[in-house]
């Protein structure tokens, strides 16, 4: 099991989302990934892919302008 | 036992896709959403910019249709290919420069491709278009268009609209039952209202322009001057992205100002410090400027002098602002007379 980061900074929604997706793709299952975005849509549409596809989210933290998740991938 | 079938709808996050999607669920069909993303969308990102916008709430109703829904989305970055789509519609362009026939034909072609990798396995497409709605891409002539050129044929089914339609694959196989299909037609979105109310939707999301840029008229001008003054049909992803931003002024063909309206448009354009040669103004408060082209150094003061304007001094004799050059580390200090409103001709904004 690994914890890789993504950086999807800068990048309006929906491609923090696809790039969160395209690398999930690419893990295993109980693989982390954390993401950190810039983008306040984030706030919601990563919570709802990982819902949709089943992956957890462990954490999300806000400081200034940078959002990160956490993400625990489940496939 | 029946073989568990499998259909892959395309999720724009508008009403119709989501009550097509609904009908073929209903029916016992494995149904996965999928959505893309061409750098014109509506949908996401440019609701993140504008600070008056922050007080709305941020959602991708693609992911938001598909979560109510149940089902999975997948949205597919497709920003390079549709380039091709934008440049030589073979169908060409609508009112503005919306390839709405092509883009539609590119899309259906493009979920035929997902369906049918080995590891997808998918049996036939949905849409949620209906005959009469939209006068390019979804008119009675273009339909049968859609299905023949994107390659689908038969494996495309319009839930809404199909008893107006030949029978296709999924209905003909049984595989769905065609008698609890619909013959919508027209712009009259009543139908729709309806079934929406009768599956218990009370929020949905109805766009009164669609959901593409391209469709819009001020937007498509912007992108026929970059392409003007570029001499080709070309872009990148930030070119129509910084096209959503901004007041946009061309003084001279070989340059353009890009100049922020407000503190949310500043942090967006700010992250593009390293791209664009960059203006801020420091005695007073004020806008973020981009300078877009092949400016000279007349040409940058210039358009300090056109974001004086735009700032808290622009009554004032002086203004002073930063210019910086992508690669700089100090910003060149400079003091103008802001440009009087009536030396900006009505030309010079795009």
């Amino acid at each position: 099991m690994s914890e890789i980061e993504l950086d999807a900074r800068h990048l309006l929604c929906p491609l923090p989302v696809i790039r969160t997706q395209d690398k999930i793709a690419s893990l295993e299952s109980g693989d982390t990934i954390i993401v950190t975005c810039t983008d306040p849509g984030t706030l919601n549409d990563i919570p709802a892919w990982c819902r949709i596809h089943g992956h957890e989210m462990l954490e999300h933290r806000t400081e200034g302008r940078e959002l990160s998740f956490r993400i625990l991938v489940h496939k | 036992m029946n073989e568990q079938r499998k259909a892959v709808s395309l999720i724009s996050g508008g009403l119709d896709s989501m009550l097509a999607t609904k009908v073929i669920l209903d029916q016992g069909i494995h149904v996965e959403g999928i959505n893309f993303f061409t750098g014109f969308c509506v949908e996401g990102h440019t609701h993140a910019i504008r600070a008056k916008a922050r007080k709305k709430e941020k959602r991708n109703n693609a992911l938001w249709v598909a979560e109510q829904l149940g089902i999975k989305l997948h949205i597919v970055d497709v920003i390079d290919e549709y380039k091709d789509v934008v440049f030589n519609p073979k169908h060409g362009y609508g009112q503005n420069l919306n390839p709405c026939l092509d883009c539609k034909v590119f899309m259906v072609n493009k979920a035929v491709a997902w369906a049918e990798m080995v590891e997808n396995d998918f049996d036939f497409i949905i849409t949620g278009e209906v005959i009469g709605q939209r006068p390019m891409s979804q008119r009675k002539d273009t339909m049968p268009v859609i299905a023949r050129e994107s390659g689908a044929d038969d494996r495309l089914l319009r839930p809404l609209c199909a008893k107006n339609l030949p029978p296709t694959l999924p209905e003909l196989e049984g595989w769905v039952d065609r008698d609890q299909l619909f013959d919508f037609h027209g712009r009259n979105r009543k139908p729709q209202i309806a079934l929406a109310k009768s599956f218990g939707f009370e929020e949905y999301s109805q766009p009164a322009g669609g959901c593409c840029f391209l469709t819009d008229k001020a937007y498509s001008g912007k992108l026929a001057d970059l392409w003007q003054s570029r001499g080709e049909r070309s872009y990148e992803l930030d070119d129509i992205m910084l096209l959503k931003i901004g007041r946009h002024l061309r003084p001279k063909p070989h340059y353009k100002v890009i100049v922020s309206r407000e503190e949310g448009e500043n942090h967006y354009l700010q992250g593009y410090q390293k791209c664009y040669p960059t203006i801020r103004t420091i005695s007073h408060g004020g806008p973020i400027t981009l300078v877009d082209g092949n400016p000279t150094p007349e040409d940058l003061e210039f358009a300090a002098r056109i974001t004086a304007r735009y700032s808290q001094g622009r009554d004032s004799d002086e203004v002073t602002l930063t210019i910086t050059l992508p690669g700089d580390e100090e910003p060149e200090e400079v003091t103008v007379k802001p440009i009087p409103p009536s030396e900006i001709p009505a030309n010079w904004h795009v």
